[in-house]
């Protein structure tokens, strides 16, 4: 099986990669459209500023390439919400994958919302081996509203998405390759897609 | 609902853990790696690696520890001590650490906080602030807590905060290793002045004192050291007990 990290300048790969490593998978960082298009499971994490990524993956025509993919695709944190329409953050478009937008939270409590926070999810093969109230590791001032393609959720000032799905596209808020045991099973359950 | 995150604190010298009280005497505590495993599986909430090491080798043991743990351990960590660049930052944001912490170095330097924003994000920068009271006022010490200054800690932590500091790691020289419970009269004053989170160290000595923390204190984060090194709590033990007062634990 072969496993792919998305190369863009807003990726934090050693953490996912380390996470991938303790699954006993090796993952390849690549931005090659082909073997993009041809492995087995694509990770897109991110950690960064929105508009500074999308700008990127346009400049390097990867924002089609990525919507354009058929395999299992798995966006964490900014990448979640890179994947959906439009982001508050410096009034960016994004991919449009989720028709969601990205707000900023109110600031009627510490931002960011850094941590960790229940989900509350639907059953889905994502989260098959998961505890009902499982705790993921957070770290994000913006969030994606919810919609029909929510599959969890976490309340912070007000319910957001935790995490969505949309044919092959799948996408979660927190960090599971920092959210303990449980992260590892959602890792493990994407990679088992 | 967001929880409240129990860190224990591992200091580090040449990939081993030690604990001082005070800061002095210290006593070999075990591997940090191993330790700081056992923790992640006990259900810590993030971990604390403080690099005491000082040797000119320190940056090559520093990175060596980041590497293992970043490999090995599955919940966030931070990494402090003696750590005074941008390339500093780098080397260990490049190994695997989640977040660094500074101290003496902001002082030396408030704008290293800035760049440090900017650069790396605002999420992985914590600022260490060692504490003491004179009186009606607390003053900032620097070099391990050794070296007073007569910055005012209340001023100090609100200007890295505007600076772009994502944390304040707030430790009460006053309160650490007595064992008598945090500093949590302070500890509310910056939380409350504050729009980022504040983790309240020093003091901890037995459970309710992490209750006190959170609800008295308004921390948003507990840590403590020699209390876990030396198995005096269990942390199972400790956030079933927070979680009975109604506080928001992961467990």
């Amino acid at each position: 099986m072969k496993t792919v990290i998305v190369k863009y300048n807003a990726g934090n790969v050693i953490s996912v990669t380390n996470a991938l490593h303790r699954l006993g998978v090796e993952p390849e960082i690549t931005d090659d459209p082909e073997k993009l298009a041809s492995a087995d499971k694509v990770i897109f994490p991110g950690v960064g500023e929105a508009s500074t990524a999308m700008h990127y993956l346009r400049q390097r025509g990867l924002d089609k390439v990525l919507t354009d993919l058929n395999n299992p695709f798995l966006g964490i944190c900014l990448g979640l919400q890179l994947m959906c329409r439009h982001s508050e953050e410096n009034n960016t478009p994004c991919l449009g994958i989720f028709d969601l937008d990205v707000k900023k939270f109110p600031p009627k409590d510490k931002v960011p919302h850094m941590g960790w926070n229940k989900l509350d999810m639907i059953e889905h093969p994502l989260f098959k081996g998961t505890p009902e109230h499982t705790f993921f590791y957070y770290v994000h001032s913006y969030y994606a509203e919810t919609g029909p393609d929510t599959i969890a959720s976490s309340e912070y000032i007000l319910p957001f998405s935790a995490a969505l799905h949309k044919n092959n596209f799948y996408a979660i808020q927190a960090h599971p390759e920092k959210s303990g045991k449980d992260g590892q099973i959602v890792l493990q359950n994407f990679l088992k897609l | 609902m967001l929880t409240k995150r129990i860190i224990p604190c591992l200091d580090v010298m040449d990939g081993r853990t030690v604990k001082g009280v005070n800061f002095v005497n210290l006593r070999d505590a075990g591997d940090a790696v191993e330790l700081g495993n056992l923790y992640a599986e006990q259900g810590a909430d993030e971990l604390v690696f403080l690099d005491i090491t000082a040797t000119v080798e320190k940056r090559k043991t520093l990175v060596e520890l980041v590497r293992r743990v970043a490999a090995e351990i599955n919940i966030p960590f931070t990494v402090g001590g003696g750590i005074i660049s941008i390339e500093d930052v780098s080397v260990c944001l490049n190994a695997g650490a989640d977040k660094i912490s500074i101290n003496t170095a902001a002082i030396d330097s408030p704008d290293l906080v800035d760049r440090l924003a900017l650069e790396f994000g605002s999420q992985c920068v914590v600022v260490a602030v060692d504490t003491k009271q004179y009186g009606e006022k607390d003053k900032v010490h620097i070099h391990g807590g050794r070296t007073p200054t007569e910055i005012n800690t209340l001023e100090w932590v609100k200007e890295v905060e505007n600076r772009g500091a994502g944390e304040i790691l707030l430790t009460s020289m006053d309160h650490d290793g007595t064992k008598n419970g945090f500093a949590n009269k302070l500890t509310s004053k910056v939380s409350s002045m504050l729009s980022i989170p504040v983790i309240a160290s020093g003091g901890a000595g037995n459970m309710h004192h992490f209750v006190d923390a959170f609800d008295s204190g308004k921390a948003d984060a507990a840590l403590a050291a020699s209390i876990f090194h030396f198995r005096e709590i269990d942390i199972p033990d400790l956030k079933n007990y927070i979680a009975s007062y109604g506080i928001p634990m992961r467990i």
